[in-house]
């Protein structure tokens, strides 16, 4: 005969205000099984654990419902209590009458008997609960970080300083992402590069960190603590051992008119290239699309010259499977093309030009060395007008939000103007200034005030080319809505931070939820920002919204600390919410037929096969398996099953019907 | 217009806001015409781009903040305007505005609204009286008999030499034809009477 | 082909050369135009901009007369009719209340009006020259090669989802049936800039100014003619010459051709049948085409 507790939590107004908590109690001690029924203001308090705890030992309960809150809130609380007490966590169930009941529902009879049914229903789960004990797995103490950029690189050091291995996972042929190809950041005005860089050779030497660039990944399989990462090692056609970064071969190959993507379109690069002169690793890549011995068979001017012998036509595509335990997605951002914007020429205007170009132009190791030149005639522009807001807030392009980054980009692009182009004139079209974080409003207001750039509030509404001049037709809002049109020499969109390419591919691949715009989701906006719904995947950088580097830094950090602190258990502990395949006395052995519907029914290839075998070693028939590392208690095996041979310990078929004939 | 699959469907610009009182002209706005004036977040595009902005009194996104307050001396400071009798329809507002607000369907209501509360901008009697003359051709003929509708226009506004050495210019290429083009003339008399019928009971 | 038509009132009286053109280049393509029994005006601006059910319902009666005579697609040759026409299509369907009161003012049974943008498409008269672009490209006798600023206007591109344009900024089909003719299309700035439109009579220096600046970046780009699609258009850039002059200060000779008049032309059919002699603005092609950059 069992002997169940029944606590009733009135979670002070929450559930107290709404449902009669002292009569649930009272109808909940008058039912069958149950020998302890009380309420009580507050049961996750620890004077509410001290009455379950006290309840447990003393009236030697076996089973206990506690009807509160969703067991999302507390179930790890009132499980351990029981534990504490010497009973059975998986013994200990609760009634949802908070979410389910009284905060759905208006105060009143019917409110208060539905309560009684929900405990009612705990009651015969509770029954037939059976005491279960947690799965212990191993954890492969490898981090995987996905993306090579600031996010990326800071994960990665953090991960491995504090002694665990990481594998980093880029792209491009080189890392750095985005913030290698700025020129000055904000609000200091440090050289990108100069300070990104000490970061990324400290990555390149750390013991701990390796690193794959010219990468992606294929497949991740696994779960938590036991990840399968297959990575694809695209072929650079270069022994990377054998190449000493001599360079020869990308200054003698005859393909030179390719467009740089590293200067976004602004100067050539060869077939046979390195992305940057600080590239890590600094060894080069082939462009097979563009090389003449791959389009032609012919040439091979690189290989001849090679003094190492380490270019290799032959090379493949090479997929190397790697055990992780965690994994860092910090994939980063692009941003809107100039092409999106029919009312600023279609992109056709090559002096219409948007904030990374213009990045490239200021750089001082870009391709005008640091001048500020028209792309059309490479004359220094006496007028610029940067346009703000470009295909951001604006719901006619599908990008509602605002791309945080851009009011403090402009600033700096309008001061970096200014003190490159004397006596140029520099205007800014904004809606609003957004500069909320540290010396960044104090940054916009030099720009205004000693560099004397003209902010005019007001958007643009079209920028047509005549003559060798570009006509931008704005407004100033704040003269009230006095048209003002701009004969300007250059344009420079600051346009929207959008989600990376491939970002819902990459999302599906890990099983991370995304929004709208291919953001990746965190798992609460507020107080999980650098964790995802899926365990064991964590978020950092831009590619969850649209950040500066200094977030995207502290974020790093921060999904950092989540995985050392995954990493620092002995082994994962899971829950035993698995599925069972029966066994039975023979001639049965087991109601399991061997149809193996389950296998291909379970999302999480969790089910394989085994082989009954008698005393002897003879096979008697082939059965289910399923492994109980990888089962996340989905059930929907259970609900397959032609035979019921396969149950769900802790939400059993028994448990479910006895639940619903309780109604 | 480009739509991209992950975009959401807007609910449709008929469907007004549940609360929506006829007391403000905004409210107004919204029952009448589907237009959610507090879309409107004040940006100027739509100023920057009008063609005729410059000879507006109040610029186009001006009119809108003007609603947005529900304050009666801005409602009636807009319907008093020049600058909605400026506006000719060419829609390149509402093609370029972020919030895809239907600024030529509120320009439209709000014209309405200034002729049925008699606040007309003195400014702008020439246009009202081209488009008075115009209605009045088409429910006379059921399409435009032009030179009636220049004659119309002359006397409503006095100005009898406006043209004149037009005129036979185009009697003489044909395209002024002295005698009127009829089309549908009863049907159409009709639909006027009806609609105007309609709009008094419903007190528009 | 079989379409109906619906000419409008400019295109019997103003605008008598775009119908005339329509009418011969149409003859000439072999598309045998069906006249909208007993039309009526669509409103123009003048409704929409005075009442609102008015300017649903006139053009409301134009498509229903065009349903009952089984005509399933109309051409509308005028840019403000096509437009109009369009517009009441597209509010009769997104709005039922309104639908209602138009049904009540065109005094027809209620719910009748339910299927009538099924029933019944409308095309401009670019859409129409597209749809015989091939046979237009294979009749070309005299190919209309100049250098030429195709000016679209307001009404034949926005809104983008009422009339089906893409490329609302810089649109091209009007310049690629150029081509077809025979003739170069120049890149320029003001091919959707608007003309003034109604305020011709209200506020003609208005409409000078307007068109000063789009006949101003034609002729910089070397335009030998402007080709338009909408009487409107014309008429504010030829009848209005004089007005465009004075907001200049200087006078401009650059002709102004409809588009079927150019196709026509490129057809081989003579001047007098594509109403060229009606324009104010002369149209002067007996000298030799200037080089073409």
């Amino acid at each position: 005969m069992s002997r169940i507790g029944v606590f009733v939590c009135h979670c002070g107004e929450n559930i107290g205000g709404t449902v009669d908590c002292a009569k649930v109690a009272q109808a909940a001690g008058q039912l069958r099984g149950v020998v302890h029924s009380v309420d009580y203001k507050y049961m996750c308090s620890d004077p509410g654990q001290s009455i379950l705890k006290d309840a447990i030992r003393e009236k030697k309960l076996d089973g206990v419902v506690v009807a509160a809150c969703s067991p999302r809130m507390h179930e790890p609380t009132f499980r351990r209590a029981a534990e504490e007490a010497g009973l059975n966590a998986f013994q200990c169930e609760m009634a949802n009458v908070r979410e389910h009941c009284s905060w759905v529902h208006e105060k009143g009879e019917a409110t208060t008997a539905k309560a009684i049914d929900l405990v009612r229903i705990q009651v015969e789960k509770v029954k037939r609960d059976a005491p279960l004990h947690p799965i212990k797995v191993p954890i492969s103490k490898t981090a995987l970080v996905l993306g090579g950029g600031i996010a990326g690189i800071q994960a990665a050091l953090d991960i491995a300083n504090t002694g665990h291995e990481v594998i980093l996972v880029e792209k491009a042929p080189s890392i750095g992402g985005h913030m290698s190809q700025l020129s000055e950041t904000f609000p200091t005005l440090d050289c990108s590069q100069c300070i990104l860089t000490p970061r990324m050779v400290e990555v390149a030497r750390h013991p701990k960190i390796t690193l794959y660039t010219y990468s992606e990944l294929e497949k991740l399989d696994g779960f938590i603590g036991n990840f399968k990462a297959t990575i694809r090692r695209k072929a650079r056609k270069i022994d990377e051992k054998a190449c000493n970064g001599c360079g020869v071969c990308t200054q003698k190959c005859p393909q030179k008119k390719i467009p740089d993507e590293f200067n976004e379109g602004l100067s050539m690069r060869r077939a046979i290239y390195v992305p940057f002169p600080q590239a890590v690793p600094n060894k080069p890549v082939i462009d097979t699309a563009n090389c003449t011995y791959f389009k032609t068979g012919k040439c091979k001017a690189c290989e001849k010259l090679c003094a190492n012998g380490a270019i290799r036509f032959d090379q493949e595509d090479e997929l190397i499977v790697r055990e992780v335990g965690a994994v860092v997605v910090a994939t980063g951002y692009k941003t809107m093309k100039v092409d999106r914007f029919p009312e600023y020429g279609y992109g056709q205007y090559p002096d219409v030009i948007d904030g990374m170009k213009f990045e490239r132009l200021a750089s001082a190791s870009g391709p005008t060395a640091g001048a500020i030149q028209r792309p059309s005639d490479g004359k220094a522009p006496q007028t610029v007008v940067f346009i703000a807001c470009a295909g951001s807030r604006d719901e006619q392009k599908h990008v509602a939000y605002c791309s945080k980054i851009c009011c403090m980009y402009t600033a700096k692009h309008a001061m970096l103007y200014k003190h490159k182009v004397h006596g140029g004139k520099a205007y800014v079209f904004y809606m609003d200034v957004r500069a909320a974080g540290k010396s960044y409003d104090e940054f916009v207001r030099r720009a205004v005030e000693d560099d004397g750039v003209k902010y005019v509030r007001g958007r643009v509404s079209r920028v047509y080319q005549d003559g060798g001049q570009l006509v931008v037709k704005g407004v100033d809002t704040l003269l009230g809505g006095e048209p003002l049109e701009i004969r300007a020499d250059l344009v420079v969109l600051a346009t929207a931070v959008q989600a990376q390419e491939g970002s819902e591919e990459l999302a599906q691949k890990l099983h991370v939820s995304y929004d709208k715009y291919r953001f990746f989701a965190e798992a609460h906006p507020k107080l999980r920002p650098v964790e995802t719904n899926t365990a064991g995947i964590f978020l950092a950088g831009a590619c969850q919204a649209p950040r500066d580097i200094p977030e995207s830094v502290a974020q790093a950090s921060g999904a950092a600390v989540k995985v050392a602190a995954l990493f620092s258990q002995p082994e994962l502990t899971r829950e035993p919410i698995v599925a069972v395949v029966d066994r039975q006395p023979p001639p049965v052995f087991s109601n399991c037929v061997g149809c193996l519907l389950c296998k291909s029914a379970c999302p999480y290839q969790a089910i394989d096969q085994e082989t009954i075998k008698a005393r002897n070693g003879d096979p008697i028939k082939t059965v289910a398996r399923v492994n109980p590392g990888l089962c996340q208690g989905c059930g929907t095996c259970v609900a397959t099953c032609r035979t019921k041979a396969i149950d769900l310990q802790g939400f059993s078929n028994e448990q479910i019907f006895a639940e619903v004939m309780a109604i | 217009m480009l739509r991209a699959e992950n975009s959401e469907d807007t609910p449709t610009s008929t469907e007004p806001h549940s609360s929506t009182s006829d007391r403000t002209l905004s409210g107004r706005l919204e029952n009448a015409a589907g237009v959610h004036s507090a879309d409107c977040y004040q940006c100027g595009k739509c100023t920057a781009g009008c063609p005729l902005a410059a000879e507006m009194d109040h610029a186009p996104s001006q009119l809108l903040r003007m609603l947005q307050t529900d304050l009666p001396q801005h409602e009636e400071r807009a319907l008093r305007s020049r600058a909605i009798w400026m506006c000719v329809g060419c829609q390149t507002c509402v093609s370029r505005c972020p919030k895809q607000v239907d600024l030529p369907r509120a320009m439209d209501f709000l014209r309405q609204e200034s002729l049925a509360r008699g606040l007309v901008n003195r400014d702008a009697s020439e246009i009202v009286a081209f488009h008075r003359a115009f209605l009045d051709s088409i429910e006379r003929h059921g399409r435009v008999y032009e030179l009636g509708l220049v004659a119309g226009y002359k006397l409503r506004t006095g100005h009898l030499a406006q043209d004149t050495t037009l005129a036979p210019a185009m009697v003489l290429k044909g395209k002024l034809g002295l005698l009127p083009h009829a089309g549908n003339r009863a049907a159409v008399a009709k639909i006027f009477a009806r609609a105007r019928a309609l709009q008094k009971g419903s007190g528009q | 082909m079989k379409i109906g038509y619906y000419p409008g009132c400019s295109l019997l009286g103003s605008s008598r050369d775009f119908g005339e053109s329509v009418v011969a280049v149409a003859r000439a393509l072999e598309v045998e135009l069906v006249d909208v029994p007993d039309w009526n005006c669509c409103g123009a601006s003048s409704a929409h901009a005075m009442d609102h059910l008015l300017s649903v319902a006139l053009p409301a009666s134009v498509l229903a007369s065009a349903a009952r005579a089984g005509l399933t697609e109309v051409v509308a040759p005028c840019a403000s009719c096509f437009n109009r026409l369009a517009s009441a299509r597209h509010a009769i369907q997104k709005d039922p209340a309104l639908r209602k009161q138009v049904e009540q003012v065109l005094d027809v049974p209620a719910g009748s009006l339910a299927t009538l943008a099924e029933k019944v498409r409308i095309l401009n008269v670019i859409d129409l020259l597209q749809r015989c672009s091939d046979r237009i490209a294979a009749k070309v006798t005299q190919p209309f090669a100049r250098a030429v600023a195709c000016y679209y206007g307001c009404l034949l591109v926005r809104p983008g989802e009422v009339v089906g344009a893409d490329r609302v900024e810089d649109p091209v089909s009007m310049d690629v049936l150029v081509e077809k003719a025979g003739g170069k299309p120049v890149a320029w700035s003001f091919k959707t800039e608007c003309c003034g439109a109604a305020l011709s009579i209200p506020n003609t220096p208005l409409v000078g100014k307007l068109g000063a600046r789009i006949v101003e970046d034609a002729a910089a780009r070397q335009a030998e003619a402007i080709v338009v699609a909408c009487p409107m258009c014309h008429s504010n850039l030829d009848m209005r010459r004089g007005a465009i002059d004075d907001a200049r200060g200087k006078k401009s000779g650059l002709p102004v051709l409809f588009i079927t008049q150019v196709v026509g032309l490129a057809l081989g059919l003579p001047p007098s049948e594509l109403g060229l002699e009606r324009h104010f603005v002369p149209v002067n092609l007996s000298r030799p085409a200037a080089p073409v950059a």
